[in-house]
């Protein structure tokens, strides 16, 4: 049976893509499959008695060794801001390439504090920040230096010691390009190192807390349970500044929803399947209801989008467990119908992750698909002719092109960088100044505007004729040639109408990164967990796979 | 040091900025950036010509000629965009001719990229500077200063044919040496160590 890949125009639109969740294609979890059998060690471990100082951490392989180099400082109540508008953070972090030397050390301690601000060299790989969640991090305290072990309900709520604000890589603020290691076997997956980043702070926040718990009261002191500690993650407030990302990354996008959608197709595609595989996605989705229940948020949409998320995966099992067949042919592919037929599309592709759970051998060669050389499909095939591009549009962006654009509210919103943070940010362009200097990620705008100026050009002209009076729409034609070859590169929706919900695309990102429990604040920014169940350092030589299913939080 | 993603980043930015559409923002963020990588000044010179862009008054290209002649100075990022769209059409002309150029170190990374494109080595000659470029895989060149003049009165551009820098002599002499890593065939070894049959007539 040949299963086609689902079409681009739904999966692609931005209620489907805000719709994703976590899956075993996730980076946070292919890079853990990636590093379980590297040497972890905690190299530095320099913390006053209130927990302020220096931590290194690494990961050794052969001659191979990352370090995290941790900045942990005191600041006051007053500065600590999630916002990217702030200068400080209770810990400030670098992933450095090798081992840091004295110097090294000397050097990233005047500049990874001040973040955006500091500057970094080639040898540094990725940079973050993190702020404590006081509330919790105080009361773990407060608990460990008087013997007991913390208040569970207060930690399930909240699920963190500490929450990042931003992760940067790539070449941001003098970190090293891409290029320089981007042929590392280890690291042949998208944001492998930032992944490796943020796990290396989850440690340190463990060892931080009963450091201080410790020295606040050397007597009585215990440490915190790692089984408690193994079901707290890293929090991570994230707002726009994710967005444009997926705009401006058109093959890597492509590279991310195709391998999910051949996942599915090949799962969708087999006719028998072993008793033991159908019984392990029944108890991952089993299992994962509490991870549904224990998903808390303020946010009222969010809430809503749960309540029928439960609700549904309750149908979902219900009926899998009591009128499904799983030794009928094509099992995955009856199931994926039904679901189809029966369920919300946050349902469906909550039910889509899971199915990918029993199958090593499908996911595990799609992962190191994830990666693009983006450049490799950066120059425009000039010597093709309007008649081409105009069917690459009509093709690859029908909904698009039926968007009235002559309508405010589908153009109300404009995208631009804000001039003191260096940030992308929405607002609308009839109430804000700035919209002159419009960043390049109305898409959908720009394409449909692109097929109405080809009506008025012959059929066999060729596109560098094109583009010579047209050059205001060159950014989109390189899109187009783009999409011909890539079909799940472009987001199928309109990202400046005045109903846009920027989340849902800071969602579908961080559904990748392997993120869960996302809780909007606003339609702005939101708050996640990752890491939360996963394995600490030393047992990463001998996990369970399906750990964020099995997590009793 | 500035990494090459800020590099380009802040090259496409300058550049929208400098009065570039979107589209030609990002070929020169990614041309400012090839230069960087191979050690040429591209900052410094795309700085200058957009300080002295709105003063100097540069002819803008559409249609790239054999000889192309102008009162005024082309503009390299124009004119780099349209010999990028164009390379394949220009390919049969040659060698083309420019007047006067702007900031003709500029035009250099359009030219490597184009190289690419028609898998042809380019040649660029102007003021006794010559660059080779190759493939897009390295550039070549005769000038090892850091200060490339801001604008040159003739320009030179030639596509160099595919073919070998050396004698036949030079090859043949090459392969005999190549050949005593060969094993002379017993009449055994032609029976037993090929892969296929003796006779093939199946």
């Amino acid at each position: 049976m040949n299963v086609e890949l689902r079409n681009p125009n739904t999966i692609m639109k931005l209620s489907r893509l805000g719709s994703f969740h976590q899956s075993k294609l996730s980076f946070l979890r292919s890079f853990l499959n990636e590093f379980k059998d590297w040497d972890y060690k905690r190299d530095l471990f320099d913390l006053n008695k209130k927990g302020f100082g220096i931590a290194v951490y690494s990961f050794k392989k052969k001659d191979r060794v990352y370090s995290l180099v941790c900045f942990a400082n005191k600041i006051d109540d007053g500065d600590r801001s999630d916002r990217v508008i702030a200068t400080k953070w209770d810990a400030a972090f670098t992933l450095h390439d090798g081992v840091p030397s004295k110097n090294d050390i000397e050097r990233l301690k005047s500049q990874v504090p001040q973040q955006e601000v500091g500057r970094l060299t080639y040898k540094e790989l990725t940079l973050s920040r993190a702020n404590k969640s006081v509330r919790v991090f105080n009361h773990v305290v407060e608990r460990l230096s008087n013997g007991s072990q913390p208040d569970l309900d207060l930690l399930n709520k909240v699920g963190y010691l500490y929450r990042t604000t931003a992760v940067y890589g790539s070449g941001k603020f003098g970190l090293a390009d891409r290029f320089r290691i981007k042929n590392r076997e280890e690291i042949n997956g998208p944001f492998r190192l930032e992944m490796m980043l943020v796990y290396l702070v989850r440690q340190f926040t463990f060892d931080q807390v009963n450091h201080v718990a410790q020295f606040k009261n050397p007597k009585k002191a215990v440490k915190l349970d790692p089984k408690i500690c193994k079901n707290l993650g890293i929090g991570n407030s994230t707002g726009l500044g994710m967005a444009p990302f997926i705009v401006n990354h058109p093959t890597l996008l492509n590279n991310w929803i195709l391998c999910r959608e051949i996942a599915l197709k090949k799962i969708r595609e087999i006719k028998r399947v072993q008793n033991k595989d159908s019984r392990l996605f029944i108890n991952c989705v089993r299992n994962s209801i509490k991870n549904i229940t224990s998903w808390n948020t303020v946010n009222k949409y969010q809430q809503q989008k749960i309540k029928f998320l439960l609700n549904d995966v309750k149908k979902f099992l219900k009926f899998v467990e009591n009128n499904f067949n799983f030794e009928k042919d094509y099992p995955f592919n009856k199931i994926y119908l039904w679901l189809e037929k029966e369920v919300c599309e946050e349902c469906i592709e909550y039910i889509v992750s899971i199915m990918m759970e029993p199958f090593s051998e499908i996911i595990d060669p799609l992962i190191k698909e994830m990666s693009s050389d983006e450049d490799k499909y950066f120059n425009i095939p000039t010597e093709r002719t309007i008649k081409e591009l105009k069917e690459i549009i009509e093709k690859k962006y029908p909904n698009i092109l039926s968007i009235n654009f002559e309508k405010e509210e589908n153009f109300r919103k404009f995208w631009f960088i804000s001039k003191n943070k260096e940030e992308p940010r929405l607002a609308d362009r009839f109430k804000e100044l700035g919209s002159e200097l419009e960043q390049p990620l109305a898409i959908a705008r720009d394409i449909k505007k692109l097929y109405e100026r080809l009506k008025f050009f012959k059929d066999d002209l060729t596109i560098d004729k094109f583009l010579i009076e047209n050059s205001d729409l060159r950014h989109v034609v390189r899109r187009a040639f783009i999409i011909e070859k890539f079909p799940y590169s472009e987001i199928q929706d309109n990202t400046i109408s005045e109903n846009t919900v920027p989340i849902d695309m800071l969602r579908l990102k961080l559904s990748f990164f392997g993120a869960l429990k996302f809780d909007p604040r606003s339609d702005k920014w939101l708050r996640i967990c990752m890491f939360q169940g996963a394995p600490l350092p030393y047992e990463l030589k001998n996990y369970d796979e399906q750990w964020v299913y099995n997590s009793y939080s | 040091m500035k990494s090459l993603s800020e590099i380009e980043t802040t090259s496409k930015r300058a550049s929208k900025a400098a009065g570039f559409s979107w589209g030609v923002a990002e070929e020169i963020g990614k041309c400012i950036r090839l230069l960087e990588l191979f050690g040429l000044p591209g900052i410094k010179n795309l700085n200058k010509f957009y300080k002295d862009k709105d003063q100097k008054s540069l002819e803008n290209i559409n249609s790239i000629r054999k000889n192309n002649k102008s009162t005024k100075l082309f503009c390299p990022v124009n004119l780099g965009v349209s010999f990028l769209d164009q390379v394949k059409s220009l390919e049969s002309l040659k060698k083309i001719t420019f007047s006067g150029i702007a900031y003709p170190l500029l035009l250099i990374p359009f030219l490597s990229r184009s190289s690419e494109i028609i898998g042809k080595k380019i040649f660029f000659e102007f003021d006794e500077i010559n660059f080779l470029l190759n493939f897009n895989v390295n550039i070549s060149t005769n000038y090892l200063k850091h200060n490339f003049p801001n604008n040159t009165k003739k320009g030179v551009i030639s596509f160099v044919e595919n073919k070998d820098t050396f004698s036949d002599t030079d090859w043949k002499n090459l392969y005999k040496l190549s050949e005593n890593t060969f094993v002379e065939e017993t009449d055994s070894l032609m029976k037993g160590a090929a892969g296929a049959g003796l006779t093939d007539n199946d």
